[in-house]
């Protein structure tokens, strides 16, 4: 147990000095040499583990590009699984650095966590699925139904929202996880299962027969997803926000994967070279090199890129662009200029 | 010597007593007779075994065509599976059978934990059974076991560290069950005979664990473990969370295991300690050489009840984040390529669970048939 001991002389010596402040999270990161990445314990397309326990997904290419940017390569990084209840605390006793787990953006979990959420990087709401069978084509008509629900979630809340709004009633059938739901709602043991669009798309994918389903036309709740940090560290905040604007910059630039190499040689846009950093010293300012967003592509491809390998029509949770399309294309997708 | 059934001789031919046994008159043995009496005995009865048999039948047939006939174990993906035949789609175990054993443990370094694996039956065999070959000596093996598995699975001494964030799987699943099981015995064994102590502070300090640790789920303590110490310690200090989780789990053992050798110790007649007395044995060669073998075995059961009990509740461990073999396989269930193939996955996981739980059980009850010594009421 020589870990054990050196565990206590290092708390021991650490209360000794415990008055200094500790250094800003970029530093620590740093001098560590491995990013803490928060994830989910398991999410279709945006956490997961493949065959040989490598993490991938859409959350998870964040946290590659993230450490990319930092420490110069998307290997180096110690994903912290978590749950829904332990997400914040592990990133609030530090133990992770960044929190990428389809967490909604709240005020009260904005204000009273003391979380520093840094933008949306997928645009969520809550929607319903019901059979075919049912002869349901809206929200509305769902009077007396009974509705599979994950307890103690913000979909809770939302649907019991809407249906007092809609003067409707319903009868929850509580839930734990996806996988339970999905099982009472194929057995019929409820009429509807409702939970966030992402997750019916994916849920609805797995099916046997997936034309026999429908989801609903209503999205009954908005769920902007995005990465968080503790609160009281600007710096480190403003590395992980880069980041994330950053691939959005890239895909309205036109800056991919296969060609960021050749165009961070430099070239006649002065958008895309103060993005690559062949002009102006923006990585200098963020603490970091003038290389970062190309080795941040070039780990996890631009906004589009990674959304199409991980979620997008081709993948088996086949979800469209919708809201998360780049503001030129109608979405709501949109960076802050690097300059 | 002649055959009863062919020639019967008249009843005189014989001595008295010396009539040799007759075979029962035809139609009153056999399976015939069985099925008549058990399954057709009335008109009720038969069509509840037709009932039967036919259900039988049907589960039967469709659950063995489901798990093996139209089952699919080579494949890339479900859809894959899909397009191959209609059954199971074992090739979801089969792509992350090794994700499922060694976690995210390094490739180069997975012959350490078959080696800890394999010396682990070694240094058990001499503890399990007393008639192992060479047990006095294998028994210094067995002793040292917990340090050699130690660095076998951490590293150091030369052999690669591995950090324990790289733990996972049934490897995970083992490393917390064995620490638990190991070091809760002794731990329990020394909390209930404090708990029966003539100090009262002794007395006090015990009881207070007990009643404290018994009183708190064992996931509102493995939440202390994972999420309040780190608020205690200063930042930037990392006190490994699994071995805070094994901390937890093996207080949790500890205090039902003193309760349940407790249960054994007040079994024992007052008679007992007071012949111990008589005799002028102290109070730990009373205990050591008189009280506790009997009152351990009295509660051979309870023991593995709680090993049982712990051993499965290591799956917890999966809401603070711990990958073990149901959380890794959970986490395959995320991954697009395979979602949806939960029965599969649940049933992989439930038959481990099953083949280690009923081992320990079967031994347990080998134990009890060892050590019986004619006191059974």
């Amino acid at each position: 147990m020589i870990k054990t001991i050196s565990g206590i002389a290092a708390f021991a010596a650490a209360a000794i000095v415990s008055a200094g402040v500790s250094a800003g999270t970029l530093d620590d990161v740093k001098a560590r040499g491995e990013l803490n990445c928060i994830v989910t314990t398991g999410l279709t397309g945006f956490a997961f583990t493949d065959e040989n326990g490598r993490w991938d997904g859409f959350d998870a290419s964040y946290c590659r590009g993230l450490a990319a940017a930092v420490l110069g390569s998307g290997e180096k990084v110690k994903f912290v699984p978590t749950t829904g209840k332990t997400r914040f605390t592990a990133l609030n006793s530090g133990e992770g650095d960044a929190l990428f787990r389809n967490t909604t953006i709240t005020m009260s979990r904005d204000v009273d966590l003391k979380l520093t959420f840094l933008g949306v990087n997928y645009y969520d709401g809550q929607g319903f699925m019901v059979p075919n069978s049912l002869g349901v084509s809206s929200a509305k008509e769902l009077d007396g139904a009974s509705v599979c629900i994950q307890t103690g979630t913000t979909t809770e809340l939302n649907l019991a929202d809407f249906f007092r709004a809609n003067g409707i009633s319903y009868e929850p059938v509580a839930i734990e996880t996806n996988e339970e739901g999905q099982t009472n709602y194929l057995a019929g043991r409820c009429d509807v299962y409702t939970t966030d669009a992402s997750g019916l798309a994916a849920t609805r994918a797995t099916f046997d027969d997936p034309g026999a389903h429908t989801v609903l036309p209503e999205i009954i709740s908005k769920e902007p997803l995005g990465p968080a940090v503790r609160q009281g560290d600007d710096q480190w905040a403003d590395v992980v926000r880069w980041v994330l604007n950053v691939v959005v910059a890239a895909e309205e630039l036109g800056i991919t994967q296969a060609n960021v190499d050749k165009l961070a040689k430099g070239t006649d846009n002065p958008s895309i070279n103060r993005v690559l950093g062949t002009e102006g010293n923006f990585g200098e300012l963020l603490g970091l090199d003038k290389d970062w967003a190309v080795r941040v592509i070039k780990t996890m491809g631009n906004y589009g890129e990674n959304f199409d390998r991980n979620i997008g029509p081709s993948t088996a949770i086949a979800l469209q662009r919708g809201l998360n399309a780049q503001w030129t294309d109608g979405g709501l997708m949109y960076s802050p200029p690097v300059r | 010597m002649s055959t009863a059934t062919d020639t019967v001789p008249a009843s005189g031919a014989y001595e008295p007593g010396s009539h040799p046994d007759l075979a029962p008159p035809p139609g009153t043995t056999g399976p015939i007779r069985w099925m008549k009496d058990n399954l057709f005995s009335s008109p009720l009865s038969t069509v509840l075994t037709l009932i039967s048999v036919y259900i039988v039948y049907t589960v039967v047939t469709s659950a063995g065509s489901w798990l093996v006939l139209d089952a699919v174990i080579s494949a890339d993906s479900r859809e894959a599976c899909q397009a191959i035949d209609s059954g199971a789609c074992w090739a979801v175990i089969v792509s992350r059978f090794n994700l499922s054993i060694y976690g995210f443990y390094p490739d180069a370094e997975r012959w350490r934990l078959n080696l800890a694996f394999i010396l682990l039956f070694v240094a058990l065999g001499p503890i399990l059974f007393d008639n192992f070959p060479a047990r006095k000596h294998m028994m210094k093996f067995s002793m040292a076991y917990p340090v050699i598995a130690y660095f076998l699975v951490v590293g150091g001494m030369g052999l690669e560290p591995v950090s324990t964030h790289l733990f996972g799987g049934v490897m995970l699943t083992l490393v917390i069950g064995l620490t638990g099981i190991t070091c809760s015995l002794p731990i329990g064994i020394l909390l209930a005979l404090g708990r029966y102590s003539k100090l009262p502070v002794m007395r006090m300090v015990c009881t207070m664990f007990i009643e404290f640790i018994r009183g708190v789920p064992l996931i509102a303590l493995l939440f202390v473990a994972s999420v309040m110490l780190n608020y205690f310690l200063p930042p930037g200090v990392e006190f490994d969370l699994l071995f805070r989780v094994l901390i937890m789990v093996t207080f949790f053992a500890s205090a039902y295991m003193a309760e349940v050798i407790r249960g054994g110790l007040q079994s024992m007649p007052k008679g007992q300690f007071e012949a111990a007395d008589a005799m002028g044995l102290t109070y730990w060669q009373a205990m050591r050489l008189i009280i506790l073998p009997q009152a351990l075995k009295v509660s051979i059961p309870g023991i593995v009840n709680t090993f049982i009990g712990l051993y499965k509740d290591t799956t917890l461990v999966l809401i603070i984040g711990l990958l073990d073999v149901l959380g890794i396989m959970r986490s395959s269930l995320a991954d697009p390529k395979w979602n949806g193939l939960a029965h599969e996955v649940y049933l992989y996981t439930a038959i481990f669970f099953f083949i280690s739980c009923f081992a320990m059980s079967r031994y347990s009850l080998y134990l009890e048939r060892k050590l019986h010594t004619g006191h059974k009421r």
